[in-house]
């Protein structure tokens, strides 16, 4: 386990991984996106502003790990938590008040069409970021 | 519609099978090594053979229900073996065996999904 002790960078090893989630959810849910607008935007509009939405936030996120340094640590940071935030408020609003989003997106009931990948892929992030931020204040 | 049907069958096969190497590979704490990246390139001819093969049930009529979500399950679809190809060629540890297993249990997903908007037309 060598590899434990040497310093972590945000975007190798495991976040690498989490790259790799992360560029799939863009990509889904921005292709969702452009779909919901293009073609029925009028149907929801406040739902599918959502779905793009989320689908800016997580292209963000991908490029943030993928850059790294400390800058992008922090846009990454902040990413993640609007991402939690995002998942946890629309997740209780399309359970409390299902007429707020007539139509699916990434986080109608906490991302229960996405397996909750949406849920649990933030709060991964966010530990990833603690862990990996970590190498140089620790040195 | 059995062409599809078979074919899809066919694609998440070979995706979980790719997939469950690279979560042997990852166990075993291995990079991912030319067979893996093989695999990759098998699934993504697959589907590609399953797109010409949509396209050409299209073509006969035979058309998803939404054209446009079809098209954006195909795009998202085309493009998760080369993500994890570049992705895992730029991580040559175990975590690059993650990223071949994270995109080959993506991909038998966004078959059934894409799967099921062809098949709201035949069922209505």
């Amino acid at each position: 386990m060598a590899e434990r002790t040497a310093p972590r960078t945000l975007g190798t090893g495991p976040g690498r991984a989490l790259i790799a989630v992360y560029g799939i959810f863009a990509l889904s849910a921005s292709a969702r996106a452009a779909v919901q607008i293009g073609a029925k935007f009028s149907e929801a509009p406040l739902a599918y502003l959502l779905s793009a939405f989320a689908a800016a936030v997580y292209i963000v996120a991908t490029v943030a790990l993928a850059k790294g340094g400390e800058t992008w640590r922090r846009v990454a940071l902040v990413s993640c938590s609007i991402e939690l935030i995002g998942v946890v408020t629309v997740g209780l609003l399309s359970i409390f008040d299902a007429g707020a989003f007539p139509d699916d997106t990434v986080w109608t009931d906490f991302g229960r069409g996405y397996g909750y990948v949406p849920l649990v892929l933030p709060v991964i992030g966010l530990l990833w970021l603690r862990y990996a931020g970590r190498d140089r204040a620790a040195a | 519609m059995t062409v599809n049907g078979t074919l899809s069958g066919i694609v998440i096969a070979l995706s979980l099978l790719v997939g469950a190497w690279a979560l042997v590979e990852a166990l075993r704490e291995r990079a991912p090594g030319r067979g893996q990246l093989l695999g990759l390139a098998v699934v993504e001819v697959s589907l590609i053979v399953l797109l010409i093969a949509a396209a050409i049930a299209a073509a006969g009529g035979d058309r998803p229900a939404s054209g446009v979500t079809f098209f954006g399950y195909v795009v998202t679809i085309i493009c998760l073996p080369p993500l994890g190809w570049v992705l895992a060629r730029l991580e040559p540890t175990r975590w690059g065996s993650v990223i071949v297993l994270v995109v080959c249990l993506t991909v038998p997903v966004l078959v059934l999904r894409l799967h099921q908007t062809w098949q709201v037309v035949t069922s209505g």
